[in-house]
């Protein structure tokens, strides 16, 4: 099925770039050359307790070239287009220095094309007074609890016009919209501090962070329950995940050992992840997909301006497929999906997630809960990482489960666990796929990108929580 | 610039250049702030700082109208940094490389060497301003040795404002001890432990929790646990901290903070004793006490309360490391955790599955465990300590510290 994808494009280029970027690469001497060009605008808002601490705005524009000369590149960043064509000079000269073994790119159809998102209410052009004012209603509700001591929130929203050209024609305009928003409670008593928080996220539509009185109100609730709630006894439990930690498993679990370029160039992690092999049972299913609209890890071209397309990770539990750059396709002899993605200008693309989930199972919450005897229910994330084959990340909000039934809250847990058996111990898939759009994905110092992930509730069983 | 080794191989050379130019104004009472960089002029970075002062907090503080500290005297500049050729640094990174497979032949290493010069310009229209250069040199190395679906991550790096300050050899040296010590697998079981926190272990355990816990902003709203404990002792007497943007050539150092105010030397913790938190002009005028110089713009946003170099028992403490390591019996090393900061960070809590770590057995050293994760309270840790390592790092540039040699912390495992 072909995704349908809410961009309205219309063809009418920034003809001033694009005659530079031409000129400039006449006569170039390298094997590829691609220019990347960017101006972006952003709003930031933070609070802190009744303080509004920081509204800031900030413009910025720079580009880079990147060249590539017998398997190796060389970079060059910079704030002015002037002398383009010297800097498209020094990225050859700086290919030159190293040394890999040749490279000849995976081949491309060169791309001319404009993308403009479209949005409803484009949250960069919302009156600072409006978001100021919705921000400070949030912040009063999760104040108002006489328990709560502080508050913390971040408001972020940004604008980038990013243009793309290479040395084999492509010229790609894509402006690309993204917000973020996180509440955080903080709860206060005798000695104790805890807190509580959400966080969320869009394409940059402004109504994702409209209408949140309710949950304000939650967040301090719940900061506030924790600081009476136990510590879980550290150990080996049945644990049952909620979907947006279950969609963060799925990332930092699975997902970044699915980019190649942690692979391409490692032969015994290229015998761990042979396509055809077994990771878990039949019922697990996990893709990555740019082509589903409006998620914040959406796009039309990835920043290779190769055509974004959707990837099954995992069909029925069989390793089938893996993210791809030009390069690492070309380096494994696959095709390339449409993953190189770059933070901004001042960094050239890697392999990247987009929108990462694990599709819909058949169980229902009821089934999954009523069949564990002791167990751990951990809902909402404070954070994830990965070491490839080890993951840990932690759950905002976590009760103990007993007797297949919901029971005390418990202070934040932390769940850590070796991917490949993890995948195996999943034994059931709920029927409730919910996407996530409150992270930021880091690697190779560029953070945060904009992804987003999911996943219906899933239970593991033996899974090792920290506790003390 | 830099150069950056993948898999073994120099696979990028990157050159880079910006600016950026920050304004902040006190419009009719109000802070009003705004950044730009690249092309688009002064006129827009006044207009959208104007706009953001209608919403701005109350401009509650003063410029400086002199940057006292003669930047001069804190030395942060080396011209040989400039001087340094991309084939040196290529060179380096392949030597680096060449002496970790000499040890292990089958690691893959990711090896970056980095070198950056830059000036910091700042004018108020209280009449101060002033400017300095600085200049970063650093290099460091991920390994991953993968064994069917086993992988052993080890790693370092180290940075210094100048070139001669820091060495390959030094560095090579630690990632083989690594790679020594974890050349056998052992298993801990779920108990509590005595626990060796290399520098390396504490920088990724123990570093967060105390960042937040002396940044005047979290004491001013009330959010830290050392809020009401000046001047009462809540470390082991044994332990002293220091922040201190004035020693030389290290890479947190500057001769005044981004608001114009004074470097120093800093004393966070005395013999066990609270004695400072740190301030920025805004933070300190609203908790009524004095700039400490540390308000440091961090990427985009405003000055805030930040550390420079931080100083952990700066001329160390009372045991080598192998007397620490043959006085415990059962016990664990750690050197790098995953996830450590992701718990409530507020409170001191760290929690995290150990990267990085050592089984001791009576005395010694017996090999790296997997599996495991630690879980505990920066603040009970660090009461009452077994030992101060006598040989101190820097880590990642920033933090300067002895092993610390903490009696009891929770260790959970896969099966118990």
């Amino acid at each position: 099925m072909a995704a349908t994808f809410a961009f309205i494009r219309v063809k009418s280029y920034n003809r001033g770039v694009r005659n530079l970027i031409a000129e400039s690469l006449k006569g170039h001497s390298a094997d590829y050359i691609e220019i990347h060009f960017e101006e972006s605008q952003a709003t930031s808002i933070v609070y802190r307790g009744k303080r509004l601490e920081e509204i800031s705005r900030a413009r910025n524009s720079g580009g880079n070239v990147r060249a590539l000369v017998k398997g190796s590149w060389g970079f060059v960043s910079f704030n002015s287009l002037d002398g383009l064509r010297d800097k498209v000079a020094l990225a050859t000269e700086e290919a030159r220095l190293a040394s890999r073994g040749p490279l000849k790119l995976f081949s491309m159809e060169a791309v001319i094309d404009k993308v403009v998102p479209q949005l409803k209410q484009d949250a960069t052009n919302v009156s600072l007074a409006i978001k100021k004012e919705l921000l400070d209603r949030y912040n009063d509700i999760m104040l108002s609890n006489h328990k709560i001591q502080s508050s913390r929130i971040n408001y972020r929203d940004n604008k980038k016009q990013r243009t793309f050209a290479n040395s084999e024609g492509s010229y790609i305009e894509q402006a690309k919209t993204d917000l973020s928003l996180r509440l955080t409670a903080i709860a206060h008593d005798d000695n104790e501090i805890q807190q509580a928080g959400l966080s969320l996220g869009s394409n940059g539509e402004f109504a994702a962070v409209e209408e949140l009185h309710g949950q304000a109100r939650e967040i301090a609730r719940r900061a506030v329950a924790l600081l009476s709630a136990p510590q879980v006894k550290g150990g080996d439990y049945t644990v049952l995940l909620d979907p947006v930690l279950a969609g963060v498993f799925a990332h930092e679990a699975f997902g970044h050992l699915s980019e190649s370029d942690f692979v391409y160039q490692n032969d015994n992690l290229q015998k761990v992840m042979i396509l055809g092999k077994r990771f878990g049972g039949k019922h697990l299913n996990i893709v990555d997909d740019p082509t589903i609209p409006n998620l914040r890890g959406s796009y039309r071209y990835d920043d290779e301006g190769t055509p974004a397309r959707r990837t099954y990770l995992i069909r029925e539990g069989v390793l089938e497929g893996r993210l791809h750059s030009r390069e690492t396709a070309a380096r494994m002899g696959e095709s390339t999906t449409g993953n190189a993605r770059a933070l901004n200008y001042l960094f050239p693309p890697i392999v990247r997630m987009s929108n990462t989930y694990i599709e819909r199972g058949s169980a229902s919450f009821e089934e999954m809960l009523g069949d564990i005897e002791e167990g751990i229910y951990v809902k909402d994330w404070y954070g994830g990482t990965t070491s490839l084959e080890m993951f840990t990340f932690s759950a905002g909000e976590a009760y103990m489960i007993r007797h297949g039934r919901l029971a005390e809250l418990l202070r934040p847990v932390v769940l850590t666990g070796n991917v490949f058996t993890t995948l195996r111990n999943i034994d059931a898939i709920g029927n409730d796929l919910e996407m996530n759009q409150g992270g930021g994905c880091g690697k190779g110092g560029q953070s945060p990108l904009p992804v987003s992930d999911g996943s219906p509730h899933i239970r593991i069983r033996h899974c090792v929580v920290g506790g003390r | 610039m830099s150069v950056q080794f993948e898999a073994n191989e120099l696979k990028q050379v990157q050159t880079k250049e910006s600016s950026s130019l920050a304004l902040r104004i006190f419009r009719g009472g109000k802070i009003g702030f705004a950044i730009a960089s690249g092309e688009g002029g002064l006129d827009t970075l006044v207009d959208m700082a104007v706009e953001t002062s209608q919403f701005g907090s109350l401009a509650n503080f003063q410029f400086p109208s002199q940057f006292h500290q003669d930047s001069s005297k804190v030395c942060i500049f080396d011209s040989e940094v400039g001087d340094l050729t991309k084939e040196r640094m290529i060179d380096i990174g392949k030597e680096l490389i060449t002496q970790i497979r000499a040890h292990t032949p089958d690691i893959i290493c990711d090896v970056e060497v980095i070198k950056r010069t830059g000036s910091i310009s700042i004018i108020n229209s209280q009449g101060g301003s002033g400017r300095y250069d600085k200049s970063f040199f650093g290099f460091g190395l991920e390994g991953i040795v993968v064994r069917d679906t086993d992988m052993l991550f080890v790693g370092d790096s180290e940075s210094s404002c100048r070139v001669d300050f820091i060495g390959i050899n030094d560095l090579a040296a630690r990632v083989i001890w690594q790679l020594e010590m974890a050349k056998e697998k052992a298993a801990v079981s779920t108990k509590r432990l005595p626990v060796i926190f290399t520098s390396n272990g504490v920088a990724s355990v123990l570093l967060s929790p105390i960042l937040l816990a002396f940044n005047g902003k979290t004491v001013l709203e009330g959010a830290s646990p050392l809020k009401d404990r000046l001047g009462e002792k809540v470390f082991d007497k044994k332990l002293n901290l220091w922040d201190d943007a004035t020693v030389a050539f290290r890479v947190g150092s500057y001769p005044f903070d981004d608001e114009g105010v004074p470097s120093q030397h800093l004393p966070l913790v005395t013999n066990g004793i609270v004695t400072n938190f740190l301030y920025d002009l805004r933070t300190a005028a609203l908790a009524g006490t004095q700039s400490t110089g540390n308000g440091r713009r961090v990427e985009s946003g405003f000055p805030n309360p930040t550390i420079s170099s931080l100083r952990l028992c700066q001329s160390g403490g009372d045991v080598s490391f192998q007397a620490m390591v043959e006085d415990i019996k059962g016990g664990l090393i750690v050197e790098q955790v995953m996830g450590a900061e992701q718990g409530n960070v507020l409170s001191g809590d760290f929690g995290g599955n150990v990267l990085l770590g050592y089984k001791v057995e009576n005395g010694e050293i017996v090999g790296r465990v997997k599996d495991t994760m630690i879980a505990g309270n920066v603040y009970k840790v660090l009461e009452e300590l077994l030992g101060i390592g006598q040989e101190t790092r820097w880590v990642g540039g920033i933090l300067q510290t002895p092993s610390l040699y903490c009696p009891r912390v929770s260790v959970t495992t896969k099966g118990g």
